[in-house]
């Protein structure tokens, strides 16, 4: 008998008095709240800055206009001679100079990758309660190994368009085909007597941009 | 269950020497304190904790109900996003499906996430046997691969050892597997993470192979979910070329949308934090992103008999969170070690007598290592009611009756009634011999009082059907034991 045949007839076996199999979970009391309190876009976007920040990641503020400034002056604090660029990142938000631009391709290494200084996204969506970026792999985010192998991830996020309340609410809108990344703060370990250190595998240093309309812009 | 560390004393006797280790109780205390204090903030965020609390039990335990349904499920929207699902009954079954994937692979080598199943079924030993060697990549459980040691925590494996042991560790091991340690490392927390950084990412890097686990995986959708702080999760689960997940069958949960209880719950019970550093979700394989190649090996390995036991079955919505080690007044004293296997503390006292049977000394001690305060039960976020199960698998060891055992109903004769006194007494003894333990045990009882009626007169009936011994019901379990200590035996 083969293993699944041998696991299904166990469950069987243990299960005699199971109800028929009815597909959906209908029957779980889902009274928790959809997001924990009431705020304004501007109040959301807020606390997702809070979150952000309490969780050592960096949190700057800019309109379209701003942005590319903001990216120079982000990659030159950290010596980046090369920055990763997924497809679709907008080509405006790059100043016209600065560090070699280096495109997310599938052929290229993880040595290759490991030699990058710095990598650019936009996001999928960022959850406020939690302080959390999702990516799913769209055009303006690439690969997941770019967001990871590099030590210097810079992160945009559309405010407050892209910005929700909570987990509850981020969920429907992700499409679960697609591969996702949740990233709260950087990466870190508390494996030590319990010190948080930051950056063991993934970047060590997460820059938040939260990106408004230009003024006279939509 | 091959996971089971071969001539592990049994719980009391490891427990006593647990005891005597003043680093280790030092350590364990602080660190146990600390994630307890802030887990209590990180929980009275949610005004809603226990509803959610009550859907992630309803959740887990309507999937339990038909999970012959959901695995089929999983299988189908695996399959059809292009992975493939292997099925193994038990320890071997799973340890040869992964070896023979490996070696189908023409490589020596394979980087690991922290998995627990993994550990359960001893997969490292048998890949090292089959001449393929596992690299682990959480940090902690590399300190332990390193310091050819156990884990002691299920979220913080190393808890037991401190800076300057892990520094040593390093200096003297890492040398033998790849890049060495500075010759020069000190015992900052900083600069042994970045020591570890150095030598993990020259495996990451190279490596064609990885095997995980999953904290979940999604019937409907076939989306498999890991949650970790390191990175080390994303490396392995991106990086290679190949990725096989050995998962236990009751990770299984009915819809994606069910995830909006767990990411809530889980992080804020085991690390504290409103959400841990990196979740990973991927389902199938993605062209140009990932692993080419994507293996789902589903776990039973005492699942299934765990399944058919009705009380005891809630031990299967265990989420691993970890919360009711860190609460537990016997884990603190005892450490992780002293439970003889992958699961320690309250979780483990239930978790391994069911999926191992009660057949061996510490497997019988196990149920009797508590104090059975309902800490444990407060803190999870499944609603697990262990006390209950404790108190269940106590009859089981004392009085026999119907169990199943891979699959097969048999009847468990009782314990010879000495062996089953024993093993209740050591284990009261541990408590007693630490008054520290047993008043935080005692106190909290207070609180749980509601279940005291139904539960005491049945762990006490362990030891009265043996000998003449006064029911513990009636009185406190100190001054039970200090008269009973006066009586000469
Ligand atoms: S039994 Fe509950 S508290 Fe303990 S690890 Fe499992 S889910 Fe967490």
């Amino acid at each position: 008998m083969s293993g699944k045949d041998r696991i299904l007839g166990r469950i069987r076996r243990a299960l005699p008095d199971g109800p028929s199999p009815d597909g959906p979970s209908t029957e779980i009391p889902r009274d928790y709240l959809h997001a924990h309190g009431v705020r304004t876009p501007a109040e959301r976007v807020d606390l997702l800055a809070a979150h952000l920040t309490e969780y050592r990641a960096v949190v700057h503020r800019a309109d379209g206009e701003e942005l590319p400034a903001l990216l120079t002056r982000l990659l030159a604090e950290r010596g980046a001679r090369s920055v990763l660029v997924p497809p679709g990142l907008p080509p405006q938000w790059l100043p016209a100079e600065g560090p070699t631009r280096v495109p997310d391709r599938e052929t290229s290494t993880p040595y290759e990758l490991d030699r990058v200084d710095s990598v650019v996204t936009g996001c999928a969506l960022a959850v406020a309660e939690t302080g959390t970026i999702v990516l799913d792999g769209g055009p303006d985010q690439g690969r997941r190994r770019i967001t990871l192998i590099p030590d210097h991830h810079i992160c945009v996020i559309r405010v407050p368009d892209q910005v929700v309340d909570s987990v509850p609410q981020a969920l429907p809108l992700l499409d679960p085909t697609r591969p996702l990344t949740w990233i709260s703060g950087p990466s870190a370990t508390s494996d030590i007597e319990l010190d948080r250190v930051e950056g063991v595998h993934g970047p060590r240093r997460l820059d938040v941009i939260l990106l408004a309309a230009a003024p006279g812009t939509q | 269950m091959s996971g089971t560390y071969l001539g592990m004393p049994p719980f009391p006797a490891a427990a006593r020497e647990a005891v005597r280790d003043e680093v280790l109780r030092g350590n364990l205390r602080r660190a146990t304190h600390t994630i307890r204090d802030k887990r209590a903030r990180a929980v009275a965020e949610l005004a809603d904790w226990d509803r959610l609390r009550a859907a992630g039990k309803a959740v887990k335990d309507h999937t339990l109900r038909h999970l012959d349904h959901y695995l089929l499920q999983l299988e189908e929207a695996v399959t059809a996003a292009g992975g493939t699902v292997h099925w193994a009954a038990d320890a071997d079954e799973a340890n040869r499906i992964v070896t023979e994937l490996v070696r189908a692979t023409g490589e020596r080598e394979v980087v690991k996430v922290k998995s627990m199943a993994t550990q359960e079924i001893g997969l490292n030993e048998a890949l090292e046997a089959a001449g393929i060697a596992a690299y682990e990549t959480d940090l902690a459980e590399l300190i332990v691969q390193l310091g050819h040691d156990r884990p002691s925590h299920i979220l913080v494996p190393a808890i037991h050892r401190n800076r300057a042991e892990i520094r040593d560790i390093f200096r003297a091991e890492m040398g033998d597997w790849g890049r060495p340690a500075p010759a020069s490392l000190g015992d900052d927390p900083r600069e042994l993470a970045e020591a570890a950084r150095l030598h993990l990412r020259e495996k990451f890097l190279r490596a064609k192979v990885a095997v995980s686990g999953a904290n979940f995986m999604v019937a409907e959708t076939g989306t498999m979910v890991v949650l970790e702080s390191e990175g080390n999760g994303r490396m392995c689960l991106t990086l290679p070329e190949t990725l096989i997940s050995v998962v236990g069958i009751e990770k299984v949960v009915p819809t994606f949308r069910d995830l909006e209880i767990f990411l809530q719950t889980l992080p804020r019970s085991s690390t504290a934090e409103r959400m841990n550093p990196y979740t990973t979700m991927w389902t199938g394989v993605t062209d140009g992103d990932g692993p080419a190649a994507f293996h789902l090996v589903l776990l039973d390995n005492g699942r299934t008999d765990t399944l058919a036991d009705e009380t005891g079955r809630q031990a299967l919505r265990c989420i691993r969170c970890s919360a009711c080690l860190n609460v537990c007044p016997v884990y603190e004293r005892a450490g992780g070690h002293a439970y003889g296997s992958v699961y320690p503390g309250p979780i483990g006292a239930i978790l391994s007598p069911q999926l191992r049977g009660t057949g061996s000394e510490i497997d019988a001690s196990l149920p009797y290592a508590s104090t059975l305060c309902g800490a444990c039960y407060e803190v999870c976020p499944v609603a697990i009611d262990i006390p209950e199960v404790l108190v269940h698998l106590r009859e089981r060891v004392a009085q026999g009756g119907p169990v199943t055992r891979d699959g097969i109903r048999v009847t468990l004769r009782p314990a010879d009634g000495h062996t089953a006194e024993r093993a209740a007494m050591r284990a009261a003894r541990l408590l007693l011999d630490h008054p520290g333990a047993l008043r935080a045990g005692e106190r909290l009882l207070a609180r749980a009082r509601r279940l005291a009626p139904r539960r005491l007169p049945g762990a006490g009936r362990a030891w009265t059907d043996s000998r003449e011994l006064p029911t513990v019901a009636a009185q406190s379990f100190r001054d039970w034991w200090a008269r009973e200590r006066s009586t000469p035996r």
